[in-house]
Formats: structure tokens, sequence, C-alpha cells
């Protein structure tokens, strides 16, 4: 069944030993020839940004690319929840066996085990790492640090930094490279995107990259090229990624080779701001920690949804029970606090019948409401004010302020977004897309099918399986940048010590430079009608209605052949103003949107094949009588890796089976 | 929430490189809905100008909420607009008026260079951090225990505040005298607070004010603008720190 | 290059000069006012008070270079800055720009409140200082111990040079608005449990003494009928 083109490479001896002794036998560079040796890094978020500056101090020469104007802003920077670590401060059992074991589970059981106990094993060295260079993280009176928990487990493991820890761990990174920019040892390319890797014998040996600002097309040559780009949500149109985040360096080298595996593996957000209208450019993500304290609700009368929707009825005015507590209802030991997906779906389900409270065209959205924890803390606080009678007001009036305290940030952001005060009346909130779990494939050493070429972070499939727990994405990306593949990318890079700088003006680099000036000539040369951002919007439509939060067969067959009509009449109709020797933003939209649109047909191609419902991949056939989802680990245990075979619909399947041996597969229950 | 869709005049300054000679053109937009945010306003005005053939405008623009600090936009005469404590990204549209004219301006800074319309060049923060904004650790594996040293949960939280700059240039670009003592301020002052950053705090506030100096931003007369105008509301007393660090510097 | 030079070099360093120099001016400020105050009660303390300064030799010979040497780092560097800041904003100005919504109106305009109060010194100069050095260092006149208040009464009966004056003190409780805060600022003093103490203080006294000085040359100009 496995295939034998995909060798994961995972060293032998027990679990927890894995890394220790493959890290004793891989192959190392002595100092004086790291200083020989080139490597590109793509994309400088926390994994890209984490490995440059590593790499560095090691003594390669890191040649960094980000398309933003300082590595600074790469989108990691928005996340805000918090990053997990096995360190058990709390005393509260936590260990790396419990991070490894909730990792493996809430991922519905489709990630590697090797893989997943390393990234628990590395996560309390982050911490440390990030203490040592002036993360603030948040700490008690103590002066220790402090921890929270997260959805999906039983332990306190979730390092913070107020809602802004992605900032703070991304600036401790940046400020790492920072250093080694300026010792010379990282040659940072602000406003650079990659616009292909150049395969030299077999091995990644450099990338076409465009300057942003002049437009000019440029060769660098590396012996390794490691792609940090992030995830592809943005196939969505509407995410809560960056407006610049996009698949292009890991679709590039999918087409070169790299495999890409479990596209269809997306997370869908519970909390994040419904959409306004049809202006919308992006959603916002309203952090999990609001599910702690807001009950989630719908009107139960259609009548009444339509009513709140028209704005005849205001949400404040209907009855305790016309209401319906949808996730209370139908998950009465998690209630409102159960993992991203199944919270996820029941929304879709209750707007789905017309219970939806948004006036927007999908008249989708739901309530998060927070009346009764003002009235449940306000009562507490005039109790421990020593007012016992208290009037109605006065205990608004405490409640407010105890939530102020709790979420007043993003409280404030809620009513900047949409100009209503969460404290008067419930927040209207609805999925959306936030993170790809799959990627491109990679073994243990988080090579790529590709020689040289690695994938870390987001960018790769790794870690998460079909579904992410909270606060993971920012220990996965640190984990591939500080821990692991600098100790990995040796023992590739050993063998290329005698090698020397990598010519540029080979026949390899001559084409792929003219492959890539001809994309950019036919961009700025067809004259269409349509701009870049129409065809994404109606990507965006396809993949959200038909390969979204629920999925079924005709409906992925419709997106297949939906999105290859799209994708011609782009080719014909798109229209991109300006020059290609110049800024010109258009072009830049131009080229992300032309991969997107063939990403989405492989993305559809892998949903449909995934006959089972699994985390985040959810297929409507494929449900229990209560409308769960219904794993196959008969026939789905693996990681589905996709090659290359010149068009999406021509891609070859290649299975890596799934081997459980240290934990035994069940069946996720959160009632 | 119940206002109507709105009709806008935008006055944008547009320039096509640091050397170009810039100027205001100005544009008309229609069918604004107030739930739209300014940026969404924007891409609405470039929909319009790539349609009639004309070159969109250029902006930078990357997460779209408020955290990145790519966006910077001067608009009426304030960095990111009308609204305190919000980046442009967050700005909505609720806040004009049908009918109102809205004047559109890039930071204007000889520390920030114009790339092209409403785009400028920062690198110069960049080379500031470069010049000392970090703590000399490697990463081993073998850093000493997170826990090992506590620390004061004021003075984290202080650090915290600090950090919390988003490096966007609000207050370069609403300092009267384009002065980056602010940015600056908050990572010495991030560092200043914690232990860790103890061991190089010399060179650091030397380092990087210097490299400041050499980037060609104003002087620093305490008028407060910035304080008020940065988005994430960085407070002046990290720049009266910054002058202690300093001073203290060359005393040590 | 010398730690000092480079600091002196540096714009924080520059800015702590211009405080520093600011912090003397207003001590002296507040000492020149308390002596002027008792020529409305006292010719005699004045007048003693006038000799004692004007001949002392560690105020003459000590404090008085100081004094200038400190008024004059403080109008160069003000220029100097000016000129920096001016350049900072690049090619181009803003076309609209609201620093009303976030900074006072002093703060923004030390540079012409500074001005006006550079003419009012010169004009203080040649009224006092020049007659008063002439007097004293190039015709060596005798020491004359009683001649200090009817000269000051002397020069508050021009009703002109009264009103300069006058404008010339609101100038300087407008730049003072801002100054004195602004120069503990710029020496690191600032602290969340003692800034609105600073802040209240400045206010006291960028209003109080430059009113003072307005009640001693009305007091003296009324007087004279």
């Amino acid at each position: 069944m496995s295939s034998k083109v995909l060798d994961s490479k995972i060293p032998d001896g027990p679990l927890a030993e894995k890394w220790t002794h493959h890290k004793n036998n891989i192959k190392l560079v002595n100092p004086a020839n790291k200083r020989l040796i080139d490597i590109i890094i793509v994309g400088t978020g926390l994994a890209g940004g984490s490995a440059a500056a590593t790499l560095a101090e090691l003594g390669y020469n890191v040649k960094a690319f980000c398309y933003q104007d300082s590595p600074r802003r790469a989108h990691s920077i928005a996340a805000q929840g918090g990053i997990n670590a096995a360190k058990n401060y709390q005393g509260d059992g936590d260990s790396t066996y419990r991070l490894f074991y909730d990792t493996v589970k809430g991922g519905d059981y489709r990630s590697r085990e090797a893989n997943v106990y390393r990234l628990a094993e590395v996560s309390t060295n982050i911490i440390d790492q990030c203490v040592a260079q002036g993360v603030p993280f948040a700490r008690d009176y103590g002066g220790l640090l402090d921890n929270r928990s997260f959805g999906g487990v039983q332990v306190s493991r979730t390092f913070y930094a107020k809602g802004q820890t992605g900032q703070q761990l991304l600036l401790g990174c940046y400020s790492a490279m920072s250093r080694q920019i300026g010792k010379g040892k990282i040659k940072m390319y602000n406003r650079h995107e990659m616009m292909d890797i150049v395969i030299v014998n077999g091995k990644a040996r450099g990338i076409i990259a465009r300057n942003l600002i002049t437009g000019e097309i440029e060769r660098h040559s590396a012996h390794a090229v490691v792609i940090a780009s992030g995830g592809y949500g943005n196939v969505f149109y509407l995410s809560t990624n960056a407006m610049g985040s996009n698949t292009s360096a890991t679709w590039k080298i999918h087409k070169k080779g790299a495999f890409f595996a479990n596209p269809c593996f997306t997370q869908i957000h519970p909390t994040c701001n419904p959409q306004h209208g049809d202006q919308q450019s992006k959603l916002t993500l309203m952090s999990e920690s609001l599910r702690n304290d807001g009950r989630i609700w719908v009107p139960s009368r259609k009548e009444d949804a339509e009513a709140v929707r028209e704005g005849r009825l205001k949400p404040i005015d209907i009855a305790e029970e016309d209401r319906d507590y949808y996730l209370e209802r139908k998950y009465p030991s998690f209630g409102n606090l159960t993992p991203r997906d199944v919270a996820s779906r029941a929304a879709k389900e209750r707007c789905d019948a017309g219970h939806g409270i948004v006036n927007n065209s999908t008249k989708e959205g739901v309530f998060l409401d927070f009346a009764s924890a003002i009235v449940r803390y306000g009562k507490e606080e005039a109790l421990v004010k020593g007012i016992h009678n208290p009037a109605d007001a006065q205990i608004r009036a405490f409640g407010e302020e105890i939530v102020e305290a709790k979420y007043g940030n993003l409280f404030e952001m809620y009513e900047n977004i949409t100009g209503d005060s969460p404290y008067k009346t419930p927040m209207k909130i609805y999925p959306a897309v936030h993170y790809t779990m799959g990627g491109v494939w990679v073994d243990y050493n988080l090579m790529t099918s590709i020689p040289g070429c690695y994938a870390i972070g987001e960018a790769n499939f790794s870690d998460h399986g079909a579904n992410r727990l909270g606060a993971s994405a920012l220990m996965q990306g640190l984990a591939d940048g500080y821990f692991v593949l600098p100790y990995t990318i040796g023992d590739y890079l050993a063998d290329d010590i005698r090698t020397g700088t990598i010519r540029t003006d080979t026949t390899e680099f001559d084409e792929a430079e003219k492959a890539v000036k001809e994309r950019i000539e036919f961009f700025v040369n067809n004259k269409g009608k349509h701009s870049v951002d129409y065809f994404h919007r109606k990507l965006g439509k396809i993949m959200w209605n038909k390969a979204g939060m629920s999925r079924n067969k005709e409906g992925l067959q419709e997106a297949i052949a939906e999105i290859r009509e799209l994708r011609e009449q782009f080719r014909k109709e798109v229209k991109v103003p300006g020059k290609a020797d110049g800024l010109n933003s258009e072009l830049e939209k131009a080229g992300r949107v032309a991969d997107f649109l063939e990403l989405g047909e492989l993305f559809a191609r892998d949903a449909l094949n995934r006959n089972e419902s699994c985390g985040g991949h959810f297929r409507e056939e494929h449900k229990t009588d209560e409308g769960e989802a219904q794993r196959d680990d008969k026939n789905y245990a693996y990681v589905s890796a996709w090659e290359h075979k010149g068009a999406p619909g021509d891609a070859a399947l290649h299975k890596e089976k799934l081997v459980y041996e240290n934990i035994e597969l069940k069946t996720r229950s959160y009632k | 929430m119940s206002k109507e869709r709105m009709k806008l005049k935008l006055k944008v300054w547009r320039q096509n490189g640091p050397n170009e000679k810039g100027k205001i053109e100005t544009y008309k937009v229609s069918d604004i809905s107030p739930d739209s945010s300014f940026l969404e306003m924007m891409d609405i005005l470039n929909e319009q100008l790539i349609n009639e053939g004309k070159e969109p405008v250029e902006f930078d623009h990357d997460c779209r909420e408020g955290i990145c600090g790519s966006c910077s936009m001067f608009i009426n005469g304030e960095a990111h607009g009308p609204g305190k404590r919000m980046t442009t990204c967050q700005l909505h549209m609720r806040k004009f008026n049908d009918g109102d004219t809205i004047t559109i301006e890039p930071w204007k800074a000889k520390g920030f260079p114009v790339i092209k319309d409403l785009m400028v060049d920062r690198t110069a923060f960049d080379r500031i951090m470069s010049a000392g904004g970090f703590i000399s650790v490697n990463t081993s594996g073998n850093t000493q225990d997170a826990n090992a040293i506590p620390i004061n949960k004021h003075d984290a939280d202080k650090a915290m505040d600090a950090a919390t700059c988003i490096g966007c240039g609000a207050c370069v670009a609403t300092c009267k005298n384009a002065s980056a003592m602010l940015f600056v301020s908050a990572k010495v002052s991030q560092f200043a607070l914690l232990p860790q950053g103890q061991v190089e705090a010399v060179e650091r506030v030397q380092n990087m004010v210097k490299q400041m100096d050499k980037e060609g931003f104003g002087n620093c007369s305490n008028t407060g603008a910035c304080e008020v105008e940065c988005p994430k509301g960085i407070s002046l007393e990290n720049i009266a720190r910054m002058n202690r660090e300093y001073l203290k510097s060359g005393m040590g | 290059m010398s730690w000092t030079k480079q600091f002196f070099k540096s714009s924080i360093g520059r800015k702590f000069g211009m405080a520093l120099s600011a912090l003397f001016l207003m001590i002296f400020l507040l000492q020149h006012f308390a002596i002027n105050f008792t020529s409305t009660f006292s010719p005699e303390i004045f007048n003693e008070l006038s000799h004692f300064m004007g001949t002392n030799p560690a105020v003459q010979f000590l404090l008085q270079p100081v004094l200038i040497f400190g008024v004059l780092y403080h109008f160069i560097m003000g220029f100097v800055l000016q000129a920096q800041n001016r350049a900072a904003r690049g090619s181009y100005k803003y076309v609209s720009y609201k620093g009303s919504e976030n900074s006072s109106w002093f703060s923004r305009n030390m540079i012409y409140t500074g001005l006006v109060i550079l003419c009012f010194l010169g004009l203080h100069f040649y009224d006092f200082w020049i007659p008063e050095m002439n007097y004293k260092y190039i015709e060596f006149n005798p020491a004359d111990t009683e001649r200090y208040y009817p000269e000051l009464v002397h020069k508050f009966e021009n009703p002109i040079r009264v009103s300069i004056y006058v404008i010339s003190f609101v100038l300087l409780a407008m730049h003072l608005l801002h100054g004195f805060q602004s120069s503990l600022q710029s020496v690191g003093a600032s602290h969340p449990k003692y800034s609105s103490l600073i802040e209240k203080l400045g206010k006291g006294y960028a209003i109080l003494i430059p009113a003072g000085f307005i009640f001693i040359a009305l007091f003296h100009h009324l007087s004279h009928f």
C-alpha cells in the first residue's frame, strides 16, 4: 500500500529515543566548512526567521527572502493565543508524552508519530530560547511564567504574551535575524518574491526571484533551498491570512518535483467576524479564548432569525426560551468549548437550516453572547464587595468591568470593525479559513521529495494531521526553525563541502529565468477585461461553497470542473495594468492567483479522494447517525502525497501509510 | 450600521519613485459601504482605476488586522487617519460621512523615501534593529531554564507594553520633526526592563541611537504627538527611559 | 571619538544639552524674578541684592559666563535642531497636517516663541546689560550702590517698552508651558508616580513667573504717574 517513492526516513528505535539517536548519527559539517556553504530561505515568519538566524549563527551563509518590506511583518505576527510547551510548570501532570498524545489525537490520527513526538520533545527548548532572547511572556506575581489552557486538552501548557504571542515570538526571531544581518551572515532580501526553484542535476541549487520594487528578475544560488512560506488558506480568497499570504513558493517546488501532501486538510476557525458584504477583503479572527465565557446561539425560530437579519428584531429582545444554544444542546460536556472543527460545522449546520443572523448574501452568522457572563461575574463581584441585594444596573456595571479586564482589547477590536459594542449586544461570528494542515510533503529530516529542498512551518504537512490544536502552530514553526532543521540540513550539506559556490550562469538558471520572464510578459501583455481580484473572489466562492466546511462527492466534482473553467477564463481575460519592470502589485497578485487556481483543483481532488471524514475534512457521505465525522482508519490512515504530472488533474497519488505503535486509534467524542 | 452607502472625493498623493515629482490627484468613488474598512475602500478605487485602464494606487498592507505594521497612510492630516489607537486597516468607513473629501498621503520623512504613491521604504528601521536591537544569544537547546530568573511582573508587563510596537512608522510620520525616538526607545526599553537585556545595555543604546541619527530622522522635541498617534499606544515614558539609558551608557 | 564628543553630537545628547541649559535658565529666571520682585516693596533690598549680583566675583566670573554660554547654546542649538528637523521631513511637506489633533500649539511652535524671546533679550541687553558692562568695565565708574532702583524705574516709564515687555513675557509663558516639562523629559525624568506633579509644577512655573515679571513692570509703570 505504501508507495516505494516515499521514504519518510523515520529513525529506528523506541519513540522517545528516535530524535536523540538520530542527532547522534547524522553527519555534521565542521565550522570552517560551513563558511563555504550557502543556504536560501524563502519566508521569514517563525519557521523561516528562526531557521535563518540559527543557520547563520552556526556559520552558514544565509540568503533570506520575504515579499514584505521587512521580515518583521510575516503573518506569524498575527497569531494571538499562545504557544504550547510541555514544561509542566503548573505541576498538572503535563509531559512530552501527553503533548505528543494530545497533538496526535487532536489531529484525528492523521499525523506521523515520530515527527509529533520530536515536536513535543523540543517544545520546552523553545520557551527557554525565547525567554533568553527577551520575549516578554506573561508572568505571575512571583515573577515566574504564567500559563493558560486551550481547547482540546486537560493541562495548562500554553505560554502567552497578552493576545499577541505570535507578534512577540516573531519579533524575537526578527531580533535574532537582525543580529546576523548586522554581522553580514544573513543577506536579507526584502520585497523579493521567489518565482521558481532551480534544479541542477536533480538537486535544489537556487531560486529565481523578482525584486518587487524594480521588477528585476534575479538569480540566486545556494547549496540548499528552504521553503518557509506558510500556508495556502488564501485559496479561499476570504480567510484570516494576510492579503499577501500565498502558495506560490510551495506550488512552484511542487511543479518541480516536490510532492504536495493532504492539500484538503484545512482548519476553519469558528470565531471570526462574519462577512459584511461583497466589498470584504479579509476576515478577522476573534480569539478562541472568548469561548470560555461567551455562549453561542441562534434564534430557535426561523422567523426570528429572518427578523434579526432584516433589522426588525434586536437579539436582546429574543426571549431565553426562543434561543437555541446549539453547542450546549448537542455537546453537553464540552459545550461552547468543543474543538474548532466541531464548533465550526455546528454553526454551518444551523445556518444552512435557515437560522443564520447576519444580513449578507449568504445569511450566515451566529451570536456569541456575553450577557450571562456579565451577569454571573457581576453577581460574584457584588458579593465580594459585600452588596447582598444589588440592583440589576449595578450587577451589569460590575460584570462589564470584569469582562473588560479579561477581553477588553478583543471587544475594542470587534467594535472597531463592526461598530457594535459586545457589552450591549451579542457579537456576530462565523467560521473562517484560518490554517492549512496540508502542505509540502517532507521526510523526518524536513526534506521534500526534491533533494536539497526543505519545507518548514505551515508550508509543510508534517505535524498536525487533519486538525491543528490551538497554540501549536507557533510551536511547530519555531521547533522546525530553531531545533530541527539546523541539525538535519547538516546531514545533507556534509556532502557539499567541496562543491564550491554554485554558478548561476548555467543552462538550468537560463531556462528557469526564461520561463519566469515569459510568464510575467504574458500577464502584462494580456489585454483582458477583469482584474485579478475578480477571479480570486470567484475561486474563493467555489472553494468555500464546495470544498469548505463540509464536502460531498458531487460538490467536489463540480468544484474541479468549475476551477478548470475559471482557470481557462483567467488566462484569457485577466487584466494586469502597468509594467513588468517596476513596482506592480497587480502583477504580483496575478502570479499568486494563477497558482491558487491550480492548487484549488488539487485540493478538491484530494478531498474527493479521501472517502472519510477526519478533523477539518468533513465528507457528508461519511458521518455517524448523529451527524458526527466518521473516520475510516482501515482505508485512509495514510498521507496522500501528490506528484505533479503536468496539470493538477493529472497529479499522481502516493500514499504514505501512517503507523501507530504508541497510540491506539480512537473515535474522538466531545459529548 | 444604518448609514447609507457613501460617495466620496479622494485626494490621493501620486508619485512614481523616490526622485520623481509627486502630486495630489483627485478621484471619486461611490457606493461605499460604511461597514467597509478604509483599505477595502482603496481596493474599490483601484478596481475602478484598473477598469478605466489607469494604474492603481500602490500602498502597503498585509495582515489587515492591525498587527503587521505594513499599512501606512496619512489620512486627513493624521497618521492612520482620524481613529486613535488603530492602524489604517482597522479604520472603517463609518467614521466618514457621505460627500466627504479625504486627503490621503504617504508617510513623509527623509528617513522613509517614497517608493511609489503611498508606499514608503522603512528599511531604516531594520538597520536600526541590526545595529543593536537584540540580545546576543545563540540557539543551542541548552539555554538555561526559562524560569531560572524570576522577573518582577510589573517590569515584565512594562517590557511587554514597549514590545507591542508594530514598527509601522506612524511616530515618524506624525512627528513634526520626523523623529524616530518612539520606535527606537520602545525596543531599548523592552530590553532595559528585562534582566536578559542588561549585559549589552551599553552597546545597544549607543549603537541604535547612532544608527537612528545616521538615517536622517529628526530630533525629539517632546511634543508627544507620536504617543497620541501610535496605534499601539507606546508611551513617551520609553523615550525618557532611553534618554536615561543613553546618559548612563557613557558613565559606566 | 571620545564619549563626551559623541554624546553631544548625538540627537539625544543635543536634546540633553538643550534641557540642561533650559533648566539652568529657568533657575536663573527664578532668582532674577525674586530679586526684581523686591523692587516692588523695598528699593533698599533691591539695590543691595543688585549690587551683590553685579559685583560679587563668583557671580560675575563664574555664573555669568555659564549664563552667557547657556543662553548662546540654547539659542544656537535651538536653530541647529530646528534646521535638522525641517530637513528630516524630506522633500515634500504634508498637504494636510493636523498637528492640533495630537500635540499642543506651544510644543509645536517653540522656535517662534523662542525667537520672540531672543528679540526681547536683545532689547534687554541693550537696556541693562550693555550699560552695566560699560559702567563697570569700560568707563570704570565708581561703585554706586544706590543706582539700580532708579535705573529700573526709569526703564518702565515708556509705555511702548512696557508693552513689548508684557508681550514678550506672555510668549515666554508659552515657551515655558512646553519647555519646563520637555526639559525634564529630555533628561529622563518621567515616571507615572511623579509625572503629573511635574506637569502641575511646570504649568505653575510657566504662568506664575512671567506673570510676576509682568506685574513688576506694570507696577513701576503705573506708580510712575
